[in-house]
């Protein structure tokens, strides 16, 4: 180091401080808009570039560590950098600013929340999210995660006169909690009786038997899952992130259940030192269920941030497809192979926090300018708003893994790690997992007719209601944080080998194998995971071609004959009569899939007959597992509680005999 | 890939003999299912002739000429008789749908490729990696015949079944004593004949081969 | 390094200005075979001057992705006539994308499609997308399964390999491959619009699916997307001969040989022309509800066909 010693953990430190302070500042003057939206969201962008700089740079030292004496007298904060919370910080750094630059063109008075509220639950969820990935020690980590949950819970009943509004976030604030609980208990069996929480403690003690890290595995996988919203633990994502104003939505989906990826990352890889190969087999399993389930629920739905947010679901599904893999091949010393995997399941949720990022604001945009959430609703919006449409067909090209974008990338690294199982020792595993590539290119497919769907029907096509006419373009610091997101989305579609290089760090640290040296063997312009022979990826050649063909016809045509358009009436096979109600609806394009996946379905249909005095039809498509799962449990839990409830009689006799009773109690058996 | 040819063309015979099953499971006619049920005759004749010829045993020729014979000409004759008299040529309705059945399908695939690997590791004939499929095929009739509602697919997914047991014997064992071929076959013509006999009566009791209507015959 | 580009510029430009010539004879055998009068080799070429000519009428509220879709959507077909080894393999762009790649230039050809398609917002753009998307997430996966069995015989996914591995290899049975080969024909038809799927001659609105997207456009635009079609169909064919019938495409970097592949590649493009129109000629039109079945049953195959590999070729 020439003339500085930065310590990147010192800098990360004084981020999360500086937006707490940011958030406590908003407190000073709560109503006043214009200070809330042209100073602090703007500082607190700058403080995410700042974060994602600095965790850049770090990804590739050494891990650095630091104790700070908050918390309680025997418990101080253990703090820590290394290669997986930088690239954690790194997402959330550019996540960050593209959101808060988006917020600050976004927020408005005269909501349910004060701007300065706003301000200061918005900066807490921020800052509880950067702690977490640099904490060493369980109790700061479930410190963090409970200021996570509980600073998100208020952002997401912003609009908390709406009671479907409470619901969904009492429903999200239930599910956390039942999480967190899965992760304390984690932490308890990973410490074996070690002493403290620290992490430094957990790497070196080992749990008892095999059977101790399963549990401890599994208990992680619950606890983390619930947050990611795997499947069954998923119910809570499709009601909290419609509720929720748009760049909250876009921070929790592309943010929020990242912290779960790391959690399990950091629980698996980092504090357990074996791993088991089933334990890889069921996460892929699971994660091939969540994103299929997450896949076909977007293709029916017909409010737009729904879609998005069960498409969530599905990206949490492949992202932990990848990890399964990784687990996989680590527990068959496979390691290279592993680290491929890795590389893909971390570069997608990189991917997912830019487009879904991108595309959550897009949806608040649409919002703002037609006050309308329903796909029913929408149409031909390209006309209005052609700044917010053209970013938001970036995101859409994006999410649906098309070439040259960035979710290609993850997803041919992703399809290249299934295409290399044919080495593991297992024949049932040989076999079955690349049926799993099957069901994995399934989806890939599925969410293109997704994503189809959502632009299609907001911005294509003729509006479906008058007042569309007046919607209005993104403006100012709106139109900023989109094209930062957007931005994102391309160069990190054409330009990947930077970013797999310094996710070999992170590779390295977890796996002990990179694929560093072959991915840059053929320069900075291919991806060679393995061998060039083998496979090899250029998107910047794809991107050039494509233009210069585009542009070279261009000229061509105007050159050879002509470039004159007239304007007419649409064709539409001479019908006379065109309406805007006679272009698909949101429903109508997602009925091949009801009719096809059926079984995934819980339909419930009204249909008129003919003796009906006000005839109507119907249709709700529903999640069974709400019915299967989570009823029954509900159920079950007002039941013991009603027992439990008993002994609640409200007259003070009662009490007085439980304490006395207490007591002697305790003056038998505590001698 | 440094088989001989020979071993290569029995590999091609068997992947086309769990083709013609997966392609009777997905059939709606029954008149295709016939043919495709012929073909797999013929296949499995020809995968019988090249052993023979490759590995020098005269008794598979007999048997093979026996297959021709019986299930490629005698069976879908009789077979195709059957329907006309019966004046079924109608779409074969199944109990759960096609493509969850050739999900479950896959999944039958799978499970007899595994089971078949540890077996084809000490067997000494040149057609060992066959034995997968030929449980494969067996337990895909056995699907066919389950999945079925009218009389005839399932006849015919009994005697898929049979063919798929035959292929198995070929590829393990060089076939069976010519004894035990020529029982199984003269079993084959007689259960074919009494099925025949089964559906007249069938149908002259409920007016139709569904075998749902059987059900009625219970005590209750 | 000049041989390279030259080469690279060769087989580009022969996949373009063929593919029209392709189509002409598809329908020409299309019509011997129904024993009607042919419309002539060069049809295609006549159908695009005229329509270059034709001044581009558009709706009222089309928009710019509308005016730029049929561009893009050529510039795709183009790359992925640059991708596939067709005369000669490894060609400078060839290492630019893989298998998984080539898939994912066509899906995002057939995204923009389904994307103008929308735009106009009458009921058979929109009736044509939806279609089209849902014949794709079927075909797409297959496509995929098709390409990974060749690619786990040659253990790459680089198409340069396969072909260098199937077709420089000594002659062997490749049962995973035969399996291989019929759902990549079932593929090929849905993809490329033709019968079972949809019929590439109708203009009845219930019936169609490529046709329904292209509704709206006119002259150069329609032109484009015409030709992007044939050229999509030329790739497929070539895609086709290149896994299952590699003989005759040369290495890199001989020069001679060139004339030689390039014949081959046309004898084999109207053996496979041939085919297709007897295939077309001989099956009937699917009704839409049954073509998830027909794509699911060419997945399966795919599958299929990858788990025979396992059994029985390792």
């Amino acid at each position: 180091m020439p003339w500085f010693e930065f310590i990147p953990l010192n800098i990360v430190i004084g981020i999360i401080l500086f937006w707490i302070a940011l958030g406590a500042a908003g407190l000073i003057a709560q109503s006043n808009l214009h200070y809330v939206t042209r100073i602090l969201l703007p500082a607190g962008a700058a403080a995410g570039v700042a974060l994602a700089a600095t965790a850049f740079a770090a990804m590739s030292q050494e891990a650095a560590l630091c104790v700070v004496p908050l918390g309680l007298p025997d418990l101080p904060f253990h703090l820590r950098i290394d290669a997986l919370s930088a690239f954690f910080l790194v997402l959330l750094g550019l996540a960050a600013t593209g959101v808060s630059l988006f917020y600050a063109g976004y927020l408005r008075a005269g909501e349910d929340n004060s701007p300065g509220l706003t301000c200061v639950q918005y900066h807490l969820f921020l800052a509880s999210i950067a702690t977490i990935f640099v904490a060493d020690d369980g109790y700061l980590f479930m410190v963090a995660w409970e200021t996570m949950a509980l600073s998100s819970y208020f952002l997401v009943i912003s609009n908390h006169r709406d009671a479907k509004t409470r619901s969904a976030g009492f429903l999200y604030l239930l599910i956390a909690h039942v999480g967190a609980i899965g992760i304390l208990l984690c932490f308890g069996v990973l410490q074996a009786g070690g002493g403290d929480y620290t992490f430094a403690t957990m790497r070196a003690v080992e749990p008892a038997s095999a059977g101790w890290m399963t549990v401890a595995y599994l208990l992680a996988l619950f606890g983390f899952g619930a947050k990611a919203g795997l499947l069954p633990l998923h119910a809570w994502l499709p009601e909290a992130h419609p509720a929720a104003p748009s760049p909250v939505s876009a921070l929790m989906s592309g943010v929020m259940l990242k912290t779960a990826i790391y959690g399990l990352l950091r629980v698996t890889f980092d504090l357990m030192n074996t791993q088991i190969w089933w334990w890889g087999v069921l996460t892929l399993a699971l994660g091939l269920v969540t994103a299929l389930f997450g896949v076909l629920f977007a293709a029916v739905q017909t409010d737009m941030k729904r879609l998005l947010a069960y498409s969530s679901i599905e990206n949490v599904g492949i992202v932990l497809i990848g990890i399964g893999l990784a687990i996989t091949f680590r527990a068959f010393n496979m390691h290279a192979l592993a680290a491929l995997a890795l590389v893909a399941a971390l570069y997608h949720c990189l991917n997912h926090a830019f487009f879904k990022c991108l595309l959550f604001l897009v949806t608040g945009s649409v919002l703002h300018a037609t006050n309308e959430r329903s796909l029913g609703k929408l149409g031909g919006l390209i006309h209005t708003m052609p700044v917010v449409a053209w970013l938001a067909l970036i995101g859409t090209l994006a999410i649906a893994g098309l070439p040259p974008l960035n979710g290609f990338v993850s997803e041919w690294l992703l399809l290249q790690a299934f295409l290399l199982t044919p080495g593991l020792p297992n024949s049932y595993l040989n076999m079955l997992v690349p049926v799993a590539a099957a069901a994995l290119a399934l989806t890939f497919a599925l969410s293109g007719y997704v994503m189809v769907k959502f632009y299609g029907v907001i911005f294509l096509g003729q509006p479906r209601e008058d007042k569309l006419k007046d919607a209005h373009d993104a403006r100012g610091f709106e139109r900023l944080g989109l094209l930062w997101l957007a931005a994102g989305c391309v160069l990190l579609g054409v330009l990947p080998v930077p970013i797999i290089l310094q996710l070999g760090s992170v590779t390295t640290q977890l796996i002990g194998a990179t694929i560093s040296d072959s991915v840059v063997a053929s320069g900075w312009l291919f991806i060679t995971p393995i061998v060039p022979e083998r496979a090899s990826y250029s998107p910047l050649i794809f991107l050039v071609v494509i233009a210069a063909v585009v542009l070279l016809v261009f000229l061509l045509v105007r050159a050879f004959y002509h470039g004159r358009v007239r304007r007419g009436a649409a064709w539409d096979c001479g019908f006379p009569l065109q309406t805007s109600r006679m272009q698909d609806t949101a429903e109508g394009f997602g009925q091949p899939i009801k009719q096809i996946f059926e079984l995934f379905f819980r339909i419930e249909r009204h249909v008129p007959t003919p003796f009906d005095r006000a005839p109507y039809y119907q249709s709700r498509t529903e999640d069974r597992l709400w019915y299967w799962l989570y009823v029954p449990v509900a159920r079950v839990a007002e039941r013991l509680s009603g027992w439990i409830g008993v002994l609640q009689r409200g007259r003070i006799h009662i009490y007085l005999i439980y304490s006395f009773a207490t007591l002697i109690l305790l003056l038998v058996f505590a001698r | 890939m440094n088989l001989p040819f020979s071993a290569q063309l029995i590999n091609l015979m068997a992947s086309l003999l769990l083709l013609i099953a997966f392609a009777m499971l997905s059939q709606r006619r029954i008149l295709s299912l016939i043919y495709l049920f012929a073909w797999q005759g013929a296949v499995l004749c020809a995968n019988t002739l090249i052993v023979a010829w490759s590995t020098g045993q005269p008794h598979l020729y007999y048997s093979a000429m026996i297959t021709l014979v019986l299930k490629v000409i005698i069976l879908p004759w009789l077979l195709h008789r059957l329907i006309v008299r019966l004046n079924i040529k109608w779409d074969v309705e199944t109990m759960i749908n096609i493509p969850i059945t050739m999900l479950i399908g896959i999944a039958l695939v799978i499970f007899a490729f595994n089971l078949a690997l540890p077996i084809a590791q000490w067997a000494e004939t040149i057609t060992r990696s066959t034995l997968g499929i030929a449980i494969a095929s067996v337990l895909l009739s056995f699907l066919m015949m389950i999945t079925r509602r009218k009389a005839v697919p399932q006849v015919i997914g009994f005697l898929a079944m049979e063919n798929g047991l035959f292929f198995a014997a070929t590829s393990t064992t060089y076939g069976m004593p010519m004894v035990v071929e020529l029982g199984i076959a003269l079993d084959v013509l007689v259960g074919t004949f009494i099925f025949g006999i089964f559906f007249f009566q069938i149908r002259e009791t409920f007016d139709s081969l569904d075998i749902r209507n059987l059900e009625k015959l219970k005590e209750d | 390094m000049i041989e390279a580009i030259l080469s690279q510029l060769f087989q580009t430009l022969l996949a373009v200005l063929l593919a029209p010539l392709m189509l002409g004879w598809i329908n020409n055998c299309r019509s011997w075979l129904q024993n009607k009068s042919a419309p002539g080799l060069l049809q295609p070429y006549r159908t695009l001057r005229k329509l270059f000519h034709k001044d581009a009428v558009l709706a009222h509220n089309a928009s710019s992705l509308f005016r730029m879709a049929p561009y893009i959507i050529f510039g795709c077909m183009v790359l992925a006539a640059s991708i596939v080894p067709m005369v000669e393999t490894n060609l400078p762009f060839a290492y630019a994308a893989d298998a998984i790649a080539l898939v994912g230039v066509f899906a995002l050809a057939r995204v923009f499609m389904a994307l103008a398609a929308m735009d106009i917002g009458t009921a058979f753009g929109s009736l044509g997308a939806r279609r089209e998307m849902l014949v794709a997430f079927l075909a797409e996966p297959a496509l995929l399964m098709v390409l990974f069995t060749p690619a786990l015989i040659s253990q790459s996914t680089s198409l340069n390999t396969m072909v260098a591995t199937l077709g420089q290899r000594e002659f062997a049975l490749f049962p995973s491959l035969a399996y291989a080969a019929v759902a990549f024909v079932m593929v090929l038809l849905a993809e490329n619009a033709r019968i079972p799927i949809d019929n590439p001659a109708t203009h009845l609105e219930l019936t169609m699916i490529h046709e329904a997207m292209i509704l709206e456009y006119s002259a150069r635009h329609l032109a484009l997307m015409e030709w992007a079609a044939a050229i999509k169909l030329m790739i497929y064919c070539a895609i086709g001969i290149a896994l299952f019938m590699p003989w005759g495409i040369v290495a890199a970097g001989s020069w001679p040989l060139l004339p030689v592949a390039t014949l081959v590649l046309v004898a084999k493009l109207l053996v496979a022309g041939g085919g297709l129109a007897l295939l077309e000629t001989v099956s009937a039109k699917m009704r839409i509800f049954r073509a998830p079945e027909f794509l699911g049953m060419a997945f399966l195959l795919g599958v299929l066909g990858m788990l025979t590999h396992f059994l029985l070729e390792r």
